[in-house]
């Protein structure tokens, strides 16, 4: 019995999961908005910035090279959004009506949304680290299969949250309030465009309770090994941080979604 | 006694401060097409929520094929096949890819899966449409593939929730032809909300709602029966006129009904003789008839099924 219910529970969110990721590759407006935003930011803000911008500490990198882990931080960020902002759409005239009527447990609805997003990041992360050696970064297979992982792990805990606060939503509109108040703040003080030693007090004291902040650090730390001419929160204390926080998210994701409830029209 | 297949006792449910059932029960046998029929914002889908398992039970009890929706939900759930008012595909997807996810959800997977889609397919003749991306589809097409989908698990219990709307007369024939073949083929129990007493009036079984109360139970020509004689309906400007004439004249007791009077029982034809030679004046039309779920509805609550 309890086999099948884990076998069963798995086949529920595999079949969850690539849905998800056969629904973003069928929707070339999707691949664009969250792939094509931050690389403009990236190069905007890298070029603008050009040689203004000098971080304490900062030796021999310019802009571009410092905004880069935090481009990858957005990109992820705006995936998490894009695939948890159609649940409630999916929970009011869509496919999750079936879902939550089906014996798929609560675990397994979270874990088929969740990996799936986290699967489309760490795909779309793949292919901005085409562009690293653009900026001089040359990483190996070893390097390269790092930087991904702490991409996974920082999207899983993303993707979650954004599963948790769109569950709770009952409109797009409110969904996007969230958003604008509550998680492009957490990535505007992540450190992906500043460092936190620069910061004012109370800036640095918000930066240092945010968990995102650990999230860029864990990419900063996989991207420029043993370079420590961008500032970040150390290794293992971020990686820690990191996974607590997926778990965290996990959880009340899990939470959030026994409440079976399709949403009134 | 034949089996019971959904059986339902002393539900009660709130929204808030609205009283949305008020201790609703009856029983479904096995195989049986059973209708629960009331006005919008009687309760019906309400009810089809709780059996879903979608919405948690507040008061009372339900029974899914033995099983308790409260306590073995997840076993209610793995019996049941739910149609929802709204799309429920992805529309993204092909009608072959919504329909394997779905079946995977119940567990199903493999060979067996793409064998049981072939056959739920078939008959509803979406065979050639199984490649099909379902936005391309046409609305009856997409209703036919939201059944076929919930048919996948091989459901012992088919929950409808206002299956037909939003489809012309035409599709809405076509659905409950299909809907009856399906009865045949798979022996399930289909339980369908309408609000709609040409539909109702296709079951075996109704349980008529309004105001979150159980109003009639019984086969749709028992309950016709119940009602007795003829109802002859009266277009006229003038209702309370002519009310109080018939009353006085012939002793006939009208109700207003829509715009008209409406009289049930007696002797029909005497009646639309008497009214039409007594007041060409104020009638504008007379129809005569024989009761159909609409009046059992009229006769039981004072008001009409969708005013």
């Amino acid at each position: 019995m309890k086999e099948s219910y884990l076998r069963s529970g798995v086949l529920a969110a595999w079949t969850l999961l690539e849905r998800e990721v056969v629904r973003f590759l069928r929707q070339r407006n999707r691949v664009i908005g969250a792939l094509a935003t931050p690389v403009i930011f990236w190069l905007m803000l890298g070029h603008g910035m050009g040689s203004s911008f000098r971080a304490e500490g900062q030796g021999g990198g310019d802009y571009l090279e410092y905004f880069f882990p935090g481009m990858i931080l957005l990109v992820v960020l705006f995936t998490s959004i894009f695939s948890t902002i159609s649940i409630i759409e999916d929970r009011r005239e869509g496919f999750m009506q079936g879902v939550l009527a089906s014996p798929a447990p609560e675990w397994a609805i979270v874990m088929g949304k969740v990996f799936g997003g986290t699967v489309l990041s760490v795909l779309q992360a793949g292919l901005l680290l085409c562009l690293a050696p653009l900026i001089g970064i040359r990483m190996g297979v070893q390097g390269s299969v790092l930087v991904l992982g702490a991409v996974a792990i920082v999207a899983l805990g993303l993707t979650a949250l954004g599963h948790a606060l769109a569950w709770r939503s009952d409109s797009v509109q409110g969904y996007h309030a969230i958003m604008n108040v509550l998680l492009m703040p957490l990535w505007l003080l992540s450190g992906a465009l500043f460092p936190a030693d620069g910061a004012a007090g109370w800036v640095k004291w918000v930066m240092v309770l945010n968990p995102v902040h650990y999230g860029h650090a864990v990419l900063v730390h996989a991207l420029y090994p043993g370079m420590d001419h961008v500032k970040v929160a150390c290794g293992p204390l971020s990686v820690a941080v990191v996974f607590a926080f997926a778990a965290l998210m996990l959880g009340l994701a899990i939470l959030a979604t026994r409440d079976r409830r399709p949403l009134e029209s | 006694m034949s089996e019971i297949s959904v059986d339902v006792e002393g539900v009660a449910h709130r929204f808030g401060a609205v009283v949305a059932l008020d201790g609703v029960g009856f029983s479904v046998g096995a195989r049986q097409m059973f209708a629960l029929l009331g006005p919008n914002g009687g309760g019906k889908s309400t009810i089809f929520r709780l059996l879903a398992t979608v919405l948690p039970l507040q008061e009372g009890r339900a029974v899914i094929g033995g099983f308790d929706v409260r306590s073995e939900a997840r076993a209610a759930r793995s019996i049941l096949g739910v149609l929802f008012q709204h799309p429920s595909l992805d529309r993204k997807l092909t009608v072959e890819e919504n329909l394997r996810h779905h079946g995977r959800l119940y567990g199903q997977s493999g060979a067996s899966l793409g064998q049981r889609i072939g056959e739920v397919c078939e008959p509803l003749g979406l065979a050639e449409r199984r490649g099909a991306t379902v936005e391309r589809l046409s609305g009856g097409w997409q209703r036919r593939a939201e059944i076929a989908k919930a048919l996948v698990p091989r459901p012992r219990v088919l929950l409808l929730d206002e299956p037909t709307t939003g489809l012309d007369p035409a599709g809405r024939r076509d659905f409950w032809k299909h809907l009856e073949s399906i009865r045949a083929q798979e022996g399930c129990t289909i339980l369908v909300t309408t609000h709609l007493m040409e539909e109702a009036a296709r079951c075996d079984q109704v349980v008529i709602l309004d105001r979150g109360k159980v109003v009639a139970t019984g086969a749709p020509a028992e309950l016709v029966a119940g009602v007795g004689g003829n109802v002859v309906t009266v277009g006229t400007r003038e209702p309370g006129r002519l009310i109080q004439a018939a009353r006085e004249d012939l002793g006939a007791e009208g109700h207003r009904c829509g715009g008209g009077v409406r009289f049930d029982g007696g002797d029909g034809p005497a009646l639309v003789k008497e009214l039409s030679g007594r007041y060409p004046d104020i009638i504008e039309s007379v129809t005569l008839a024989k009761p159909t779920l609409e009046d059992v509805f009229f006769a039981k609550t004072g008001h009409g099924l969708n005013e």
